[in-house]
């Protein structure tokens, strides 16, 4: 008899998964990284480099500061402290290794084969330490899954395009920031809100860009102490206050024995004297300054306000039901609503912000696999201008492919039934019903061909057509406008979802609790 | 097997292909783009006299031909790789050229294993009453205990292959297809197609001669003599004039087709100098783990000893004893030195129990397959100058062997695990380490895993790895420090210097170890199989 999977079989199969995430992540990583043997200012790989020559070789408070031995418009620090200490340690190695690679000035746009593996090496430490874990912690901790559905959702999850390319091709070190954000998320959903906050409050400490899940955790955290009995909830409070503020002040110790030290932390972090966006962006204001070129109307000032204004505006809704409402599944929708709010409307964003909305819609994809690999795919993709310009393009379109076949052969992303769980179509069935129900499934499903296929053809003219020479922008700003109108759209989409949500089951056990 | 899951083994597995092109390449890259252009720019009576670069074609014609094909396609990428005098070139188009015909012509094997594992289910009919029994229970079988599934993916994610051809860079998997293809024709009884793959696979690269007598013992025995005694023995009246006539034309077309121009305009010789050096060592550099890796190291301690004792002074000992067989020609000092004849006639002798043992049954498939197998395993433990690259010949048709029958699983997974860590010396760049070391891991994980599965029996032994014994367990955990050590340890011990070629030496010889054990349990199991008796 061929026996059932056993012990051995269970933990086989899931390490064969794991092993082949780092080995998708490694091969990744042979790739170019940005700024490749480009002088003089290179790109984000020299700017980690550079940052561990000036930690690990000036005292830590002139880190933050411009001086004869730190040059700030030479790729200055301008992340938060536990960055900077990450930076400190990974330097510390790379001079015990080789001295060349972080001697200061003499250092400066250092490329080797060597110091490239080494910096490699580092990004792949910081994912399979806190990353890939969490990812995993995850998908176990899912308990209405068998064993297989759970390795396979690992496998997916691990698999992401959008996450592995900036890491391992471009460079950075995003599975940090997310893989902390994630520990987060995964302690809240089991009721350790002190840990979960603690958690939450490192990933901001790492990566100012934390921010845009700031919002649904304050939210979830107050509403949940809310519904609890006033005293307790009070003193849960006050835990959940004491070990953020704790957290926080461990973090920054250093910074905060000086008020002017601690504000120039500060104005680094948060750089308002530099442009609403970076490059082509794939956010409503980008794309607006294709029509409407408000630059010349509006000022630096006023530009700011509006986004501010616009951000907050847009936070209201899904900040306010989850408040009300709070519960695990709303909490993860509201987690994707705010940062694609943010993503949309706030000042400064960087294309690679995207991924900040793309953490907790790996998270639904068990529950949404269709829209989820639509948006991640489409995520992906509104990076191609960047992913252009660090070579590499193919790794990008090979990872695409094969994130959405293990997308179909784990979850079924592509061939599942779009409108099981969609709102609108919940709704229709019940006003509408002269309306018949394929409509809506042959509806989404072309428009899901429709704009891989367009986003296949918009990629491939902007990589074997030069564009015009009096649109030298071309290809970059129809990527950003076309990247920019799904957001819009699945910005609107999760809203509904998330605004429709009811957990009955939830909602209704806490009631009982309440009349007890 | 269902269709749509054999596609996604095939996809994913072209996926990792393509996401290996930045790896590094060896100078075999450098050798096929100078095949390319010799084939391209020269005409065919230059084709084995071209000597501008080193690297001069030394594969028999066919092969010049494919590459001569290849050589239309790669004008459209970029003309100047087909330039005899433009060494060592390699820009990006010519690079992705390169790994993309090796990845497109792979497609011979997904066909071919695609094949094979339809001839599984012939094979294992066993176990597919099994698969049968559980789905007439509406209960689907566990992907792993399919042995078609297990097959596939034992044959398409082959680390040896992966590595060889997508990192390191030559055209095996197209050539093992055609080996799949002659061997799944076989297996389906169409004897005359089965020698047509085979004898186009030796005009293509003639190291596929090691298995040549397998085929040839298997075709006069089983297509020739159409009948057997009862006892199993030949019958020697029922010779086949007309099948012996067919294949003879059959095969002698393919090699008229292929050598026939070349001895119009009488180049043989010349072609087959090419083919043939003999000019080098009976080792590669590193050695490969055969039985003259162990008669090396036997040589090396007998000499220490015999300069200890003085029996030996340090000036008789050549030079290349002292560099560790990093010189081609190696002269042994103790034990006596081994010449070419040699090596022919260890080999031929270490084959002729196999060869007899199939010569005297009823010749089944299996029985070809464990024939196979074993000329692959003589000519590459006893062979002259074999490269470790030859281990993936006795692997890959072991796969089909090991998800058959236990006892085969087991030897397969002792020797895949050996043999596929002796090519890890093949890629030495420090950036390759990760990709080898997790192909590696998956590979093993899933031949212990799914053949673990297959063949699951009541009694399982504590402590071991699936169907391994202690002592196989322990040897294979042994292979993970060894690793270890030559990776980490050797360099932190502050050896590099002193010792440079420990690390080598130690993988082959512990690897030849492996092998050699594997060689000897899987002849005793073929020699003491008594099947044929049992269905008579």
């Amino acid at each position: 008899m061929p026996q059932h999977p056993t012990m051995d079989t269970r933990f086989g199969t899931l390490c064969t998964a794991v092993v082949f995430a780092v080995f998708v992540r490694w091969v990744v990583s042979l790739n170019s990284y940005s700024g490749m043997g480009k002088p003089p200012m290179y790109g984000d790989y020299e700017a980690q480099r550079h940052w561990m020559e000036i930690t690990t070789n000036l005292p830590i408070k002139q880190w933050y500061f411009n001086g004869t031995d730190n040059d700030l418009l030479y790729w200055g620090l301008d992340y938060p402290p536990l960055t900077a200490y990450h930076m400190w340690l990974c330097g510390k190695v790379a001079e015990w290794i080789d001295p060349d690679w972080t001697s200061l000035f003499a250092s400066r746009g250092y490329e080797s084969y060597e110091h490239k593996l080494f910096m490699r090496y580092s990004v792949l430490i910081g994912d399979v330490v806190i990353y890939i874990p969490a990812v995993l912690l995850y998908c176990f901790l899912q308990k209405k899954f068998t064993h297989t559905q759970k390795v396979l959702l690992s496998c997916v999850l691990l698999l992401f395009p959008g996450l592995i390319i900036i890491d391992y091709g471009h460079f950075q070190y995003n599975s940090i920031s997310l893989g902390l954000t994630l520990w987060a998320v995964i302690a809240l959903s089991h009721r350790h809100e002190v840990l979960g906050s603690a958690a939450f409050m490192l990933a901001l400490c790492y990566k100012q860009m934390s921010l845009y899940h700031a919002m649904p955790f304050f939210c979830y955290l107050l509403g949940k102490c809310w519904q609890q009995r006033w005293k307790k909830g009070f003193f849960s409070l006050c835990c959940i206050g004491v070990s953020v503020l704790a957290t926080f002040a461990f973090v920054w110790m250093p910074f905060l024995s000086d008020k002017d030290l601690f504000l120039q932390v500060v104005h680094r972090i948060f750089p308002v004297a530099r442009g609403v966006f970076e490059d082509k962006v794939s956010n409503f204001w980008c794309s607006l300054s294709v029509v409407v070129k408000f630059r010349n109307f509006m000022s630096h000032e006023g530009l700011l306000k509006l986004c501010l204004a616009t951000t907050l505006l847009g936070l209201v809704p899904s900040s306010l039901d989850l408040l009300f409402r709070p519960s695990g599944n709303k909490f993860k929708l509201a987690l994707v609503n705010s940062s694609l709010v943010f993503f949309l409307f706030s000042f400064q964003v960087h294309e690679k912000s995207i991924l900040l909305p793309a953490l907790p819609v790996c998270l639904l994809l068990p529950w949404r696999p269709f829209t989820s690999t639509w948006f991640l795919t489409i995520a992906t993709f509104s990076m191609l201008p960047l992913l252009v310009k660090d070579g590499l393009v193919i790794a990008t379109l090979i990872t695409s492919i094969l994130f959405i076949i293990a997308v179909e052969l784990g979850l079924q992303g592509v061939s599942s039934d779009p409108t099981i769980g969609c709102p609108v179509c919940i709704w229709s069935s019940k006003n509408l019903p002269w309306l018949p129900h394929r409509v809506f499934f042959y509806a989404v499903k072309s428009g899901f061909y429709a704009s891989l296929m367009g986003a296949l053809f918009l990629g491939l003219l902007s990589v074997v057509v030069p564009p015009p020479s009096s649109l030298p922008d071309l290809w970059p700003v129809l990527i950003s406008v076309y990247s920019c109108s799904h957001f819009i759209g699945f910005t609107l989409y999760y809203h509904i979802v998330q605004l429709m949500t009811t957990d009955s089951k939830e909602t209704a056990a806490q009631k009982t609790k309440k009349t007890q | 097997m269902a269709a749509p899951m054999y596609f996604s083994v095939v996809v994913t597995v072209t996926i990792v292909k393509l996401l290996l092109i930045p790896s590094y390449r060896s100078t075999d890259f450098e050798v096929h783009r100078n095949w390319l252009a010799i084939t391209h720019s020269r005409p065919v009576s230059q084709w084995y006299y071209e000597d501008t670069s080193e690297w001069t074609l030394d594969y028999p014609p066919m092969f010049a031909w494919f590459e001569f094909l290849l050589s239309r396609i790669a004008k459209l990428f970029d003309p100047a790789m087909l330039e005899v005098t433009n060494l060592n070139y390699a820009s990006f188009a010519t690079v992705l050229f390169q790994r993309l015909s090796v990845i497109v012509s792979d497609f011979v094997l997904v066909y071919a294993v695609y094949e094979c594992c339809q001839c599984v289910q012939v094979l294992c009919c066993f176990r597919c009453c099994q698969c049968v029994q559980l789905v007439g229970k509406k209960k689907s079988p566990h992907l792993l205990s399919q042995p078609m599934f297990v097959l596939a993916v034992l044959l398409l994610w082959n680390f040896g292959l992966l590595i060889v051809d997508h990192i390191h860079f030559q055209y095996n998997g197209f050539l093992t297809g055609l080996k799949l293809l002659s061997i799944a024709r076989i297996l389906q009884r169409r004897h005359l197609e089965g020698a047509f793959w085979f004898s186009l696979l030796l005009n293509f690269k003639h190291i596929y001669l090691y298995i040549a007598p397998a085929y040839f013992i298997f075709l006069l025995r089983s297509y020739c003599f159409t009948r057997s005694n009862r006892d199993g023995r030949v019958q020697w009246t029922s010779l086949s004039l007309m099948n012996l006539f067919g294949l003879g034309v059959v095969v002698l077309e393919v090699f008229a087709i292929s050598f026939g121009p070349f001895i119009a305009m009488g180049q043989l010789g010349q072609v087959l100098s090419r083919l043939f050096p003999v000019k080098r060592g009976l080792v590669h550099a590193y050695w490969a783990p055969n039985f003259w890796a162990l008669y090396n190291i036997a040589d090396k301690a007998a000499t220490a000893v015999a300069v200890r004792a003085k029996l030996l002074s340090a000036d008789d000992i050549t030079k290349a004893t002292m560099t560790g067989g990093l010189v081609q020609e190696y002269t042994h000092n103790a034990l006596p030195t081994i010449t070419p004849l040699v090596t022919v006639i260890l080999t031929l002798a270490a084959m002729m129990p196999a060869l007899v043992h199939l010569w005297r049954r009823p010749c089944t498939p299996r029985d070809f397959l464990r024939c196979l197998v074993l000329c692959a395993f003589s000519s590459f433990l006893f062979g002259y100058h074999v490269h470790e690259k030859a281990i993936i010949l006795i692997i890959i048709p072991l796969s089909l062997l090991a998800v058959e029958s236990r006892q085969d699983g087991q030897v397969f997974l002792l020797l895949s695990t050996c043999g596929h860590l002796s090519l890890f010396p093949l890629l030495f760049t420090q950036a390759e380490t990760p990709s080898k070391v997790c192909l590696m891991l998956m590979f093993s994980l899933f031949a212990f895993m799914s053949l673990g599965v297959l063949h699951s029996s009541s009694k399982k032994r504590p402590y071991c790895l699936p169907l391994l014994s202690p002592l196989e367990t322990a040897y294979t955990v042994g292979l993970v420090f060894l690793q270890l050590y030559c990776s980490l340890g050797h360099h932190t011990l502050g050896l590099t210097t002193r010792l440079p070629f420990l690390p080598l030496m130690l993988t082959s010889v512990y690897c030849a170890v492996g092998v050699m054990w594997s060689w000897l349990k899987f002849y005793l199991i073929t020699l003491t199989d008594m099947q044929h008796l049992k269905q008579s």
